[in-house]
């Protein structure tokens, strides 16, 4: 529709434009912010692939965040303590270079999202819910006893991981990387949804057994896009840990895989923006109300009730009108 | 006699004490159209989703172009040509007319995991579910939203979206219910001519349908078959009078 392409254009430039005028005026922090917000509208927008398209709401995506975190805080501490990986068989030297290691994490997160999107694609509704949450917990607590890698103190990263050709210490240059991949992910999400696959994974989402009908295997289409929504949050979860120069177990927990839900829900589900409003809104509301009151997820709470109860398309279906069908 | 397309041999379900089914052999035959009926709770639909895979028979087996299918899935025998058309409209209601017909093209050329070329711009995908849409006279509803069609209009749908498979088979299950006077008819003229292209096994309770259109006639009662045959011998058949036909009439 073409008033929400406008919107989406909007937010795009907006995105790009804040962090713009603060590199001009010299505020890195606010650059730090949107950087932070474009990491966590990608895992968003990953999530969005399973959750808005194909009707999967996993509660356990923070799983391939954490696979994506830890990718990177392995790689780069074995890099930094030029103790190379023992692999048993064979060792493989630590790395900081950024390429490298989001395809490890990529790598890695897809299969975590192959296994575990195997065994809880069988289920459905609330018991998929109810097993992705389990996996995630799982490899919360596996994160928390592995002192191999800091356990629960997590792993800091001293220098930030370099690109080719950048300079990824500069708070701009890093935003930039993250922003191209959001819309790189972006662009593959729209090219996904338009696609014969995608119009079966939105069709599997209303009605299954047509889909079965003809001919189409729901379960193999479900797990697909499991994969590539598992993979795209991996990617995430390693720039996030890039970010902050640290990974910890909470980078697995629930409740980040809860906040990925609700960037979706404040953005409008299965709208291609609505994760990337969603996480800008969260981040700049965190900012300003978590200024205010260490409490502030109850007005975050209280926003999402009237999101839930008044504007159920989210900011972007407010704003953009119901959705039309893709042309 | 020719072989025939579609067939159960002696199939067997129960649930716990209730048999569903019971030694059911029917078969369809290349152009017939063969009807299913049955009064309310017969096991029409539990006959219906062994043969579509959706249930697994207990004993017997069901053939299809010759082949044993009894151990396949729903997709399988979908892409072997069995093209099905269910009693509730099952279709994607938040999607366009020409969407669920497209779904249907790309199940049917396996084009489903294609994750780069839009499927609507796509020629030969187009150009399958609009031929489909055309021949049950949706043309002029392409665009429009699932949910917006009249009830009517959904079974036309639900008969599009088979015929984008280009089936071997058709199972339609009561494809005429809700629907008006003047939409059966239309539709019954549709399945007359319907019916050389692939064979039809019709559950209907629409009786005017079913004489009008059944080269045979199969009766399902407490999940067996007691009579089949042409129209003539079921409307004279007494057992079937009693048990089904004396109750309607």
């Amino acid at each position: 529709m073409r008033r929400e392409t406008l919107l989406n254009a909007a937010i795009a430039l907006g995105l790009l434009a804040v962090p713009l005028w603060a590199w001009s005026a010299g505020e890195p922090f606010t650059i730090t912010l949107a950087t932070r917000a474009a990491i966590l509208a990608l895992a968003g927008v990953g999530l969005n692939l399973a959750l808005g398209l194909g009707g999967l709401v996993s509660l356990g995506h923070a799983a391939f965040f954490g696979v994506g975190g830890y990718a990177m805080g392995i790689l780069a501490h074995h890099a930094q303590t030029f103790a190379p990986l023992d692999l048993g068989l064979f060792t493989v030297a630590g790395t900081k270079s950024m390429p490298v290691i989001w395809l490890t994490a990529m790598v890695f997160s897809a299969l975590a999202a192959l296994a575990i999107g195997a065994l809880s694609l069988r289920t459905s509704g609330v018991y998929f819910i109810m097993i992705t949450l389990a996996f995630g917990q799982m490899f919360y607590y596996f994160a928390i006893s592995w002192p191999a890698y800091g356990g629960e103190d997590g792993l800091s990263i001293w220098v930030r991981n370099g690109f080719p050709g950048l300079n990824t210490l500069d708070p701009i240059q890093f935003f930039a990387i993250c922003y191209v991949l959001l819309m790189a992910a972006l662009v593959l999400s729209a090219v996904i949804a338009r696609s014969p696959f995608g119009l079966a994974l939105n069709a599997a989402r209303q009605v299954p057994q047509r889909v079965e009908t003809v001919g189409i295997p729901v379960y193999r289409v479900r797990l697909v896009a499991f994969v590539i929504s598992g993979t795209i949050t991996g990617l995430a979860g390693a720039l996030f840990a890039d970010l902050n120069r640290f990974v910890s177990p909470s980078m697995f927990s629930w409740q980040l895989s809860g906040e990925l839900i609700v960037f979706i829900i404040l953005g409008g589900t299965a709208r291609l923006f609505g994760p990337v409003a969603g996480a800008c809104l969260f981040v700049a509301l965190e900012h300003w109300l978590g200024g205010l009151s260490d409490y502030w997820h109850i007005y975050l709470g209280a926003l999402l009730l009237g999101v839930v109860l008044f504007a159920r398309g989210g900011l972007i279906g407010t704003l953009a009108g119901r959705e039309v069908a893709h042309d | 006699m020719t072989e025939p397309v579609l067939a159960t041999h002696g199939i067997t379900k129960r649930f716990g004490a209730v048999t569903a089914s019971e030694e059911v052999s029917l078969d369809l035959r290349p152009g017939e159209i063969h009807a299913l009926i049955g009064p309310n709770g017969a096991g029409k639909s539990t006959l219906i989703k062994q043969i579509c895979g959706n249930l697994r028979p207990d004993a017997g087996t069901v053939t299809f172009l010759s082949a044993d299918v009894t151990a396949e899935d729903t997709v399988a025998r979908a892409r072997r040509g069995l093209g099905r058309t269910f009693q509730i409209s099952a279709l994607a209601m938040e999607d366009t007319v020409l969407q669920n017909a497209v779904l249907g093209a790309a199940g049917a050329s396996r084009r489903a995991f294609s994750l780069w070329r839009p499927a609507l711009t796509d020629r030969s995908l187009r150009a399958a579910a609009e031929e489909a849409l055309e021949r049950v006279g949706l043309s002029d509803y392409a665009a429009t939203r699932t949910a917006e069609l009249s009830h009517g209009q959904r079974r036309q749908l639900e008969v599009a979206v088979a015929l984008t498979l280009k089936p071997r088979a058709f199972v339609m299950d009561e494809p005429m219910a809700g629907l008006g006077t003047e939409g059966s008819q239309t539709l019954t003229a549709f399945l007359d001519t319907l019916r050389h292209e692939a064979p039809i096994l019709l559950v209907e309770h629409d009786m005017d349908a079913v004489f009008a259109l059944a080269d045979r006639i199969s009766v399902l009662v407490y999940g067996r078959v007691i009579a089949t045959g042409d129209r003539e011998a079921i409307r004279t058949d007494p057992a079937v009078r009693e048990a089904y036909l004396g109750e309607e009439a």
